[in-house]
């Protein structure tokens, strides 16, 4: 697959602290990627340096193989900040007409898109209305469209999900997988866990401005994993100690196990096999992405510091 | 170039379209002339009905030349020769008369006392001091006469003593001409140094506005920053020229039509102005006007446009900046705004003294220095190339034209750095700091 974006050793530093600390992964193009993180750990700097508002202290971005140029590739972007912003007093058809404009999209092209977006989020009867009038979902969905009203090839987004009720967040959801199946790539950076592992095919968590984790969910998940399965029988039986794993929890017809070095997941189906169990389910327990996210963020604070050295 | 060019078209377009520039637009001079013609339609129209006055004069002091000399229908005098004091007060209580005049008999010309010449409370201001000068005029007269003058000495007397200032050049009336420079200056110094406070900071709450809705950072995804803050500035400056010209427009528009909708007023407007002072001298209004005719308008307009222009661009790049540095807290800019305020007011003072003398050094250095130029040359310019050199103007208009370029460059640093920081408290120091690092 083609990467369609390259950051290298990229380095942002403010009066007070390094925002940005020699980061660097790539992306590939079409694919849904998550850039995680918690409060100030770095990540709006990196996404502003991104779509140029930033220029970086030190390192290169390579879009689409060739140095990032902030005023050239800015129709190649799409960003959709955390903190949303609209002209609150301005029509709504006429705001989406003029960002696009601000884009680079002629005025003719731009009329089309805006029509063929708004009917499609079915929001044709508020051209005429102001962002002041929308409630905050409705602002949200107009936002997403106007972000990707010119059709750009990297579309990025903050939080996009935040404030919209369910129904609006499936649509919003269905329209960022319609975008990655044509092609566009998308960041998407966000502290929900839960959609980072429904949405992203790789993810990358910073901390404290420098990257600690870089892969695919999959690969993640199979880093982090701690060898835990479930097991469930149709009836309680005795346990008896076995060399293959321990025992974490037990419930009456449930069990949730640890495999010993040396072992493999059969090795436990077979003992409970060879004990004439009827199993109801057998499956492996990975960490979600949240676990993941808390244990390698929780320990970097100084006070959890000597919390975690002592449990390692 | 472009990008700035449809930002600029949306700064304008939304300001144009909303109900309050029009409100600002046409409302507020007609708003001003309605005053206006309230108040001289009812300064004619309370002593239209004619005012009745008594006259007690036994001695037939003052006569039938006080009729004489109001021809005009307003003011109807009654004489009651016999009549006392307190009957005159009783018939103006009885409202039968609207004031009187009482001339008692021991009173001869050359000893006017118990005088007495007492107007109603339904009497105007205008009618009681028409009544009064008649009164004077008629007693000096007679005085004059007693003494063997006549009005025919006398007038002739006047006119020699009046000395005609004249330039040296000797073709134009220098008194009058320097009179009409000090009043075009003023007003337009005057005007430059509004234009700068308002739409100043017309820039500067549109810049607020668009920090703490935090649509900056998408334009700015968008758009360089520069772009956004010239966008805007330059959309904003347009608001000012259209909404200037419709003022200028309408001025002339009202005033043409204004004595033509009510003659009276025009008439009793031009009585006001003429109070006390002998009636307008029709050979000095007609010397204004030709005076006026010898101003280099081309070059009076030119400069004001041109430094207008200026001085707006010079100031809001400034004004953009402090916008871009306040948070939610509106008081914030208060003491941001203060380093740019200070030197426009600076402008108006040295103005003040400018218009007066208009070579004077402080008015050389004033129309100059490039943060007071905009406001103080324009007090100077309409004295004529004779009074400001060329040199000066275009020595002025440079510097202008330079300090312009160096403040946006220095501004648009400023506002890069700062339209994106958001709660934390912004100093000056740190300002200039953004404005001096290297980009």
């Amino acid at each position: 697959m083609q990467t369609i974006l390259e950051l290298k050793n990229l380095k942002k530093h403010y009066d007070t602290q390094k925002a940005v600390d020699d980061i660097s992964f790539s992306i590939n193009e079409g694919s849904i990627f998550g850039l995680l993180g918690p409060n100030g750990a770095g990540k709006t700097t990196l996404l502003r340096m991104i779509t140029g508002i930033f220029y970086p202290d030190s390192g290169n971005i390579i879009l689409d193989g060739s140095p990032f140029n902030p005023v050239e590739d800015v129709a190649k972007i799409g960003y959709m900040p955390e903190e949303r912003g609209l002209y609150k007093k301005m029509k709504i058809g006429e705001q989406a007409l003029y960002l696009a404009q601000l884009k680079g999209l002629s005025k003719h092209d731009a009329m089309q898109k805006v029509k063929h977006w708004f009917s499609r989020l079915e929001m044709e009867s508020w051209w005429n209305k102001k962002v002041e009038d929308l409630s905050k979902g409705m602002s949200q969905k107009l936002q997403f469209v106007t972000t990707v009203l010119h059709e750009p090839r990297l579309i990025i987004l903050d939080e996009p999900f935040s404030g919209l009720d369910p129904v609006n967040a499936n649509l919003i959801k269905d329209e960022i997988y319609n975008l990655s199946k044509r092609g566009c790539t998308i960041i998407f950076s966000t502290h929900r866990m839960e959609q980072v592992e429904e949405i992203c095919d790789h993810i990358v968590l910073v901390n404290l401005g420098k990257k600690i984790l870089d892969g695919t969910v999959y690969d993640v998940k199979q880093q982090f994993k701690e060898h835990k399965f479930h097991i469930a029988l149709e009836e309680a039986i005795q346990l008896a100690g076995h060399p293959a794993f321990e025992v974490l929890e037990a419930k009456d017809k449930e069990w949730t196990l640890k495999i010993n070095e040396g072992y493999k997941g059969n090795d436990i189906l077979r003992h409970f096999i060879d004990q004439q169990a009827s199993i109801v389910s057998y499956q492996e327990i990975l960490p979600s992405l949240n676990d993941i996210f808390i244990q390698l963020v929780e320990g970097t604070h100084a006070t959890a510091r000597a919390f975690q050295s002592t449990n390692a | 170039m472009n990008k700035t060019w449809i930002i600029a078209q949306r700064e304008f377009l939304s300001r144009v379209q909303k109900k309050t520039f029009l409100l600002s637009t046409i409302g507020l001079p007609l708003l001003i002339f309605g005053f206006y013609a309230l108040i001289g339609y009812f300064a004619a129209s309370s002593d239209s009905e004619g005012v009745t006055i008594g006259v007690a004069d036994k001695n037939q002091l003052l006569g039938e030349e006080l009729q004489k000399d109001n021809d005009s229908k307003d003011i109807k005098f009654i004489f009651q020769p016999n009549a006392s004091e307190k009957e005159l007060i009783v018939q103006v209580e009885e409202k039968k008369i609207d004031g009187y005049i009482f001339i008692p008999e021991t009173m001869d010309i050359n000893n006017h006392q118990g005088l007495r010449v007492n107007m109603g409370k339904g009497v105007g201001l205008l009618t009681s001091s028409k009544v009064q000068n008649s009164v004077e005029s008629i007693l000096e007269q007679k005085k004059l006469l007693s003494l063997n003058i006549s009005k025919a000495q006398l007038d002739s007397a006047k006119k020699s003593a009046s000395i005609e200032i004249t330039s040296l050049d000797g073709k134009d009336n220098k008194n009058i001409t320097s009179g009409i420079a000090y009043g075009i200056g003023f007003v337009s110094g005057f005007l430059i140094y509004i234009i700068l406070f308002i739409y100043g900071s017309m820039v500067m709450r549109g810049v607020m506005e668009e920090k703490t809705n935090r649509i900056a950072e998408v334009i700015v995804s968008s758009v360089k920053p520069f772009q956004l803050m010239m966008g805007k500035i330059i959309g904003i400056g347009a608001v000012g020229l259209v909404q200037f010209l419709i003022w200028v427009l309408l001025v002339t528009m009202v005033q043409a039509t204004l004595p033509a909708m009510f003659p009276e007023i025009g008439g009793s407007m031009q009585a006001m102005e003429a109070g006390d002072v002998p009636p307008p001298d029709m050979n000095s209004m007609q010397q204004v006007f030709s005076q006026l005719s010898n101003f280099n308008f081309p070059l009076i307009i030119g400069c004001f446009i041109f430094y207008f222009l200026g001085g707006y661009l010079l100031y809001s790049a400034l004004f953009a900046a402090v916008g871009s540095a306040v948070n939610e807290d509106p008081q914030d800019a208060q003491s941001l705004m203060l380093p740019i305020t200070l030197p426009i007011v600076f402008g108006i003072v040295i103005m003040m003294r400018a218009v007066n003398e208009p070579n004077s050094s402080l008015a050389v250095f004033g129309s100059l220095f490039p943060l007071t130029s905009p406001i103080v040359m324009m007090s100077r310019i309409p004295y004529g190339l004779d009074v400001v050199p060329l040199w000066q103007l275009i020595v002025s208009m440079l510097l202008l034209i330079l300090t312009f370029i160096l403040f946006t460059w220095f501004a648009g640093k400023i506002y890069r750095t700062a339209i994106l920081m958001y709660g934390k408290k912004i100093t000056w120091k740190e300002l200039l700091k953004w404005g001096l690092k290297k980009a």
